[in-house]
């Protein structure tokens, strides 16, 4: 019997502001605890709470590039519950009306291929604070820095059909909001965190059964083997006759397995009501309308474009237009005068390969790249001699025909030195070349190898086989 | 202008009421301080405003009536004291008041009742009754208080002083610390009081969960887990007025029951601030009625009735609606106990309807009987 699963995401994005969502403290990460906090965000009595517009702009910058409904008039509502990190005893959050609703998300699955996820909804609110469990030997610190960071939680449906798709889909999701720029994204700083719903039924039944809430997966790399584990937990329990109860549960990477949450802990009726503090969210048309002409092109319009325009395949446009520092490299390459498919293959190998050992910064400029693939066309460079280059003009900066030259790499046209080089490589083999002359001329790369490496990779290649053949045929 | 000895003298005078929260010793050095740094171009230089103690004061500390805040101290202070100073105001001590504002009567204090500067029976009111006994008793010309449902005028009324609400919005609510915060009322009086008391606990049973023992005000401690932490603090540091309202709204917004309290008392609040705007739309300026129902009763005599001290805000809570200011003034006497009127005007024209009242103040003399 084949089994189907079932999982939806719901995702909370941590919003890039300067301050906080109600108040002026900042919101850098990394901070000493408890120095970024005032009346408001330590909950003290009287506080109140004043909503940030620039995280509320940047929430629906968020709903805009998801294709959601922006609704002009939303409501803060509190959801109230008891825990020492979360210092007003509620936490304001948006709950019957919140910001936006119906959207879409298009993803690559691995087995699907394109697939169009809907956004339920998306919705702001408020970080609680941090409780740190493992530093003192008998107590629980509390860390309220984050507590009053803005928050979007984004929810998925349930329409995810794999724990491959739920990461493809995360993966989107995350570029999304890079590329608009509105969060960093980064899971192990806390700046975007996911639950996954999970359910799993068989195979042609179209109605959805008990679904479990999976929390605690806390990298990209355990969101697979999170999901994967419940599912097979689920699929397991079905087939020996048990059944799934509704349950929040807590991945525990260590063990790569799933516990239930305290039934304590989980028995929460949150008490949502409208936020008597926040008067409604009212939006006008021209703030939406300014936040949309704020949004970049977005991933998807520029592989499009990048096909179009560049005539790179699919699968190379998606390479250069993982992020939008990458997609804006290529275009500035591209500007700079090189070829668009040699300035594809240069930014997706030695460009990414480079960043990648170093804090994913590009370090050759566009226009030193455009000049590197440059001198390869004119002949000037070798391929392997270019890529030396890179890496020189990578670690110390420079014009790459300076340092073209300062490393003796210009290629050597003339054909009285390259002459010379295949005298000398031609005596010192004459086995083989008794061999080529009986017919045996899928020798000649052997010789041209051995032409390359006596001249330091600069005889020209095209050069060096011709003045071969030349000899050989003597 | 009162030289600071002197304010301090007729406040430590006063101290039988059982009005004023701040200790002599501390009002009398604060007094000397202030009076020093006051700015001599203000308009209320050197006038003392003795101020409820649920607004948060850098000078004294902020308990709001209740063990939970025993010792608190603000580090900072409410807009309205920072603008009470910038005017050259001194801030006269902290006045007691029924438990996070909850009562109408100030007998749900944990430091203790307030008594009615007239007779020390009776109750002065609630919850600011702190305020308005300090100011009939002549200690200080005037008090802040704080009023989500008649806990200014009501007080005014039954200690024969002049107590004002003014427009919701008017007066920065930043650092008035909050139990329940948003005006209601109406005038389909029937509704108003039901209606006032599911709004406010559900608004209370939230704003008072902050009050855990984890970051400030004190801790007891269970000795157990966090549950007994949350338990024993909330359990010992709140009274039985505030402990039955956390209750009353924990179960108003409780899954299953939202709709039928909630929700309901929500709608019935906006019906009852569109009777309020028709009436005005209709060309009516200002409305007259009593503030309370009754002369000040009798301490002890409400408090085996919750109901019963509820229903002394019946025509308060049904003024607050839609934030409307209103005002309480003296207009005679029963028995020898002040009875109280209120005029209740529109959204923000304060001015009007304080002319009004000075206009009722000089033909209906304050001390008559009725």
């Amino acid at each position: 019997m084949s089994w189907e699963t079932i999982i939806g995401l719901e995702t909370h994005v941590q919003l890039r502001t300067r301050s906080k969502m109600f108040c002026g403290c900042s919101t850098a990460f990394g901070a000493p605890p408890n120095t970024q906090v005032c009346p408001v965000c330590l909950g003290l009595p009287g506080a109140l709470p004043a909503a940030n517009g620039a995280a509320i702009g940047l929430a629906v910058r968020g709903a805009l590039a998801l294709g959601c409904t922006v609704h002009p008039r939303s409501i803060f509502a509190r959801k109230n519950y008891f825990y020492p990190d979360l210092p007003k005893g509620y936490q304001i959050s948006q709950f019957d009306q919140p910001l936006a609703t119906d959207g879409t998300l298009s993803f690559v699955a691995p087995e699907r291929g394109i697939v169009t996820a809907t956004i339920v909804r998306l919705h702001i609110e408020e970080d609680a604070g941090k409780s740190i469990h493992d530093r003192f030997a008998r107590g629980t610190g509390i860390d309220l820095n984050r507590s009053g960071v803005p928050l979007i939680e984004i929810v998925g449906g349930p329409d995810l059909r794999s724990p491959a798709e739920a990461r493809a889909y995360l993966l989107t999701l995350k570029q999304l909001l890079e590329y608009i720029g509105i969060s960093d994204c980064d899971m192990e700083k806390g700046s975007l965190r996911v639950d996954a719903n999970v359910s799993v039924r068989r195979a042609g039944e179209t109605a959805l059964s008990t679904r479990t809430e999976v929390k605690n997966i806390n990298s990209f790399a355990f969101v697979e083997k999170a999901l994967t584990v419940e599912r097979d937990r689920q699929i397991a329990l079905v087939e020996s006759g048990g059944s799934v109860t509704q349950q929040t549960l807590l991945y525990d990477s260590k063990e790569n397995a799933v516990r239930p949450q305290r039934s304590k802990e989980e028995s929460h009726d949150y008490r949502y009501f409208p936020e008597p503090d926040l008067p409604p969210l009212v939006l006008t048309l021209e703030f939406v309308a300014e936040q949309q002409s704020e949004l970049p092109e977005l991933p998807a319009a520029k592989r499009d474009r990048f096909v179009a325009t560049y005539a790179l395949s699919r699968e190379h446009a998606v390479v250069v237009t993982s992020s939008r520092a990458v997609a804006d490299y290529y275009e500035n390459v591209v500007r700079a005068g090189a070829e668009p498919q040699a300035a594809a293959n240069w930014v997706m190998t030695e460009g990414l390969a480079d960043a990648k050992d170093h804090q994913e910064q590009l370090r050759v400029a566009p226009g030193a790249l455009a000049q590197i693939i440059a001198l390869v066309k004119g002949g000037t460079l070798s391929h392997q001699a270019a890529k030396k280059v890179f890496g020189e003009v990578a670690a110390k900066g420079g014009e790459p025909r300076n340092i073209a030259e300062s490393l003796g790499l210009i290629q050597v046209a003339d054909t009285n030195v390259v002459a010379a080089w295949v005298t000398d490589v031609l005596g010192a083999h004459p086995t083989e070349v008794a061999r080529y002359k009986k017919g045996e001329v899928k020798l000649l790369p052997f010789f041209v190898g051995k032409v390359m490496r006596l001249s330091n990779g600069k005889a020209d290649p095209k050069l060096t086989q011709r003045v071969l053949e030349e000899k050989l045929s003597a | 202008m009162s030289d600071a000895k002197a304010v301090a003298d007729r406040l430590v005078k006063a101290k039988r009421l059982n009005a004023l929260l701040t200790p002599p010793k501390d009002l009398r050095k604060s007094l000397l301080a202030q009076a020093t740094a006051a700015r001599p171009t203000g308009v209320l230089y050197g006038m003392p405003v003795a101020v409820k103690d649920n607004i948060c004061t850098l000078e004294f500390t902020t308990t709001c009536g209740s063990r939970i805040l025993e010792g608190y101290q603000s580090p900072y202070e409410a807009t309205a004291i920072t603008k009470l100073k910038a005017a050259g105001a001194l801030i006269a001590g902290k006045t007691n008041c029924d438990e996070f504002a909850m009562g109408s009567s100030t007998e749900y204090s944990v430091y203790g009742r307030v008594l009615h500067p007239l007779d020390r029976t009776r109750v002065p009111g609630g919850s600011s009754g702190g305020s308005a006994a300090l100011v009939a008793a002549g200690a200080v010309p005037a008090a802040l208080g704080s009023e989500t449902g008649g806990s200014v005028r009501q007080p005014a009324a039954f200690c024969g002083v002049v107590g004002i609400k003014p427009t919701y919005g008017r007066v920065s609510r930043c650092g008035l610390v909050g139990a329940a915060m948003r005006e209601v009322s109406l005038p389909h009086t029937a509704y108003a009081v039901p209606t006032y008391y599911v709004i406010a606990p559900a608004e209370a049973s939230s704003n008072l969960a902050r009050y855990d023992g984890v970051r400030y005000g004190p801790r007891f401690d269970g000795n157990t887990d966090l549950r007994g932490l949350y338990r024993a603090t909330r359990g010992e540091g709140f009274g039985p007025e505030v402990r039955r309202r956390i209750l009353v709204g924990t179960y108003v917004l409780s899954a299953g029951y939202y709709d039928a309290y909630y929700r309901r008392a929500q709608q019935m609040r906006a019906l009852i601030a569109q009777d309020f705007r028709n009436v005005f739309d209709r060309g009516v300026d200002l409305l007259f009625t009593p503030t309370v129902p009754s002369p000040a009763f009798k301490a002890g005599e409400k408090l085996a009735d919750p109901i019963a001290m509820y229903m002394s805000d019946i025509f308060t809570v049904t003024a607050n609606l839609a934030g409307l200011p209103a005002i309480s003034l003296p207009i005679g006497r029963v028995k020898g106990l002040p009875i109280g009127g209120q005029l209740i005007g529109q959204a923000f024209l304060e001015d009007e309807m304080i002319e009004a009242a000075y206009a009722l103040e000089r033909v209906v003399p304050a001390t008559d009987e009725a």
